[in-house]
């Protein structure tokens, strides 16, 4: 017992109520849910046994159309905010004057500054069928009747690729900044052109900031409820809404748990190949 | 002279393709054009939509697409509890969930930032088994979905009080303490973060010359270490703060009856339609969480320097 007097032991008591916490309150909650995810549904939606596969018999079969587009979306929004968000990082970070660079990255960040269900909610004026976007349209005479923009797939992708912007723009902008020019001169030197250089000089080796950028990108967009929920409709229903609908009056707590797990597992296999490919990369960094 | 022409042959038995060179030249004329035109592009995008909520939340029309003209009148309507044509939306509720917020964003503040910097005191200064462990479970509650968190949570409550109902035949309802659990239970995590990344920076040889100078534990704790760290806590806290204010997954699967926060209550009036009220509302949001982020940059900046 003389270990909790020394500094190792009572570093672990110093680190002890937050093992409590982060154990009842955020670990024994996930295992509740796997356990759950096995059990019958009972009166109420509530959890009963005996034990059943049929959850993952449904979340496998009748929802898979959700699942499928729910990593289709996220896949697709992170796609948009690579292209968008990789230029902007590279134009920031060549940029010469460093106030000029703080600038810019301070007004990309500003907007994230507001709540997120006030950003989701600015889209729904945007996209409506009597919205800002259609008005404009309407009075060029590019179109002759409103767009059905607000509740689609296309609303959904929107708002997630505005809502994590962000996330894939500053792992890059670090990526870049850390990039040495000098290797860009020595590619030009042996002949490379700007495509070249660009694809097998400048890319590999910004290529950290991009696998980060990209799962932080892509775990929040799996698994996103605000954004489906005010512009998706039924049309760009994904899990989360799924999930959520499981509880309450008519929910399935069960379907709901499982549903849960699935889109977890989606998520950790995510972090294990960015740990697996992007953390080794970057070397001793 | 001879060796002036040869090196002058030499240079023209260098082959040029000249379209290469040119398709180059163009490749990165386009590049160059695209560089430029992407900022514009993205800027616009970001900022486009609020621009639009905002310019709309002065619209004397209730009109989102053609502005007619400068009107205070929906903000007017949000204090006088007015609400056009919204159901459920009193002023005397808003002030109400506003206050709800502010008991749980103190609360779980309060609680995760002294968890937080304990544990990040220790993972810091100590080693003892499972320690790797421990690191890697305190980074999942920034990585994992909320809406996982949330449900997990929420599951997790309604066994445990299904249960004490069983053997007590007292039920537990959700409310602050299920919402403060939830919010702590993530917290705790940023707050270790930011804590730690100060530590790192720290000079370790402070404490040890507080120790050489004859302070016990305590007092090294009290006056050398704590002063030290005061920064990071401070911006740690502020973090939680924010997050905690503006968190509405992980609340709304949480929150029981009068307990709505905030959020909670605009995401109601949000869902519902588009009303120049609801744009005055998000206005308003707006200007306060970003005043408040706007202080706590402030703060931490300045603390930074000293």
């Amino acid at each position: 017992m003389n270990w909790f007097k020394s500094q190792d032991g009572r570093g672990f008591l110093l680190a002890l109520p937050a093992i409590f916490w982060l154990g009842v309150f955020f670990i024994l909650p996930l295992f509740t849910i796997v356990v759950i995810s096995f059990m019958s549904r009972g009166a109420g939606g509530v959890a009963e046994l005996p034990y059943t596969l049929a959850h993952y018999d449904r979340t496998f079969g009748v929802f898979s159309v959700i699942l499928i587009r729910s990593i289709r979306i996220a896949s697709i929004t992170t796609i948009v905010c690579l292209f968008i968000g990789y230029p902007l990082a590279f134009f920031i970070s060549t940029r010469k004057n460093r106030n000029f660079q703080n600038l810019c990255l301070f007004f990309i960040i500003l907007p994230f500054w507001t709540n997120f269900l006030v950003r989701t909610y600015a889209w729904r004026i945007l996209l409506g069928d009597a919205g800002t976007i259609n008005a404009i349209l309407l009075s060029w005479g590019w179109i002759e009747e409103p767009l059905r923009l607000l509740n689609t797939e296309f609303a959904v992708l929107v708002g997630l690729i505005y809502g994590f912007f962000p996330f894939m723009v500053l792992p890059i902008y670090a990526s870049i900044e850390r990039f040495d020019f000098k290797f860009v001169d020595a590619a030009h030197d042996l002949g490379a052109n700007d495509w070249t250089t660009f694809w097998r000089v400048v890319f590999p080796m910004t290529l950290p900031g991009v696998l980060a950028g990209s799962a932080l990108v892509f775990i929040p967009s799996v698994g996103a409820f605000i954004t489906p929920d005010l512009l998706g409709g039924t049309r760009g229903l994904m899990i989360g809404n799924l999930i959520s609908r499981q509880f309450g009056g008519s929910g399935n707590m069960p379907l709901g748990s499982a549903l849960s797990v699935v889109m977890m597992a989606v998520v950790l296999l995510t972090l294990l190949v960015y740990v697996r490919f992007g953390i080794n990369r970057e070397g001793d960094d | 002279m001879a060796a002036d022409a040869k090196v002058k042959n030499h240079v023209q038995d260098i082959y040029v393709d000249e379209n290469a060179v040119r398709r180059d030249m163009l490749l990165r004329r386009i590049g160059k054009i695209g560089l430029y035109f992407n900022p514009i592009f993205a800027y616009f995008f970001l900022w486009s939509p609020i621009l639009v909520l905002v310019i709309f939340s002065f619209n004397r029309s209730r009109s989102v697409s053609t502005f007619t003209g400068f009107t205070l009148r929906w903000y007017n309507n949000i204090f006088n509890g007015v609400m056009g044509t919204e159901v459920g939306f009193s002023t005397q509720n808003m002030l109400l969930a506003l206050r709800n917020s502010m008991i749980v964003s103190f609360s779980a503040t309060i609680i995760a930032t002294i968890i937080g910097t304990m544990i990040a005191m220790s993972l810091s200064r100590s080693n003892f088994p499972g320690k790797r462990i421990l690191d890697a479970v305190l980074f999942l509650p920034v990585v994992i979905p909320e809406i996982t968190q949330g449900i997990s949570l929420a599951i997790f409550f309604n066994v445990l009080f299904g249960w004490w109902q069983s053997l007590t035949g007292q039920r537990i309802f959700p409310g602050f303490h299920t919402i403060i659990i939830a919010h702590v239970a993530f917290n705790i995590s940023y707050v270790a973060i930011v804590v730690r990344a100060r530590m790192a920076n720290m000079n370790p040889r402070f404490e040890e010359a507080a120790r050489d100078l004859g302070a016990n534990e305590w007092q090294t704790f009290r006056y050398v270490t704590f002063p030290l760290i005061l920064p990071g806590v401070v911006a740690g806290g502020l973090l939680a703060f924010t997050l905690s204010l503006d968190d509405f997954v992980v609340t709304f699967f949480n929150s029981g009856v009068g307990t709505t926060t905030l959020p909670v209550f605009v995401y109601g009036l949000l869902k519902l339609s588009i009303t120049p009220e609801i744009n005055a509302i998000s206005t308003i949001l707006m200007v306060i969480s970003t005043v408040l982020i706007g202080i706590s940059m402030l703060l931490q900046g300045r603390t930074a320097l000293r």
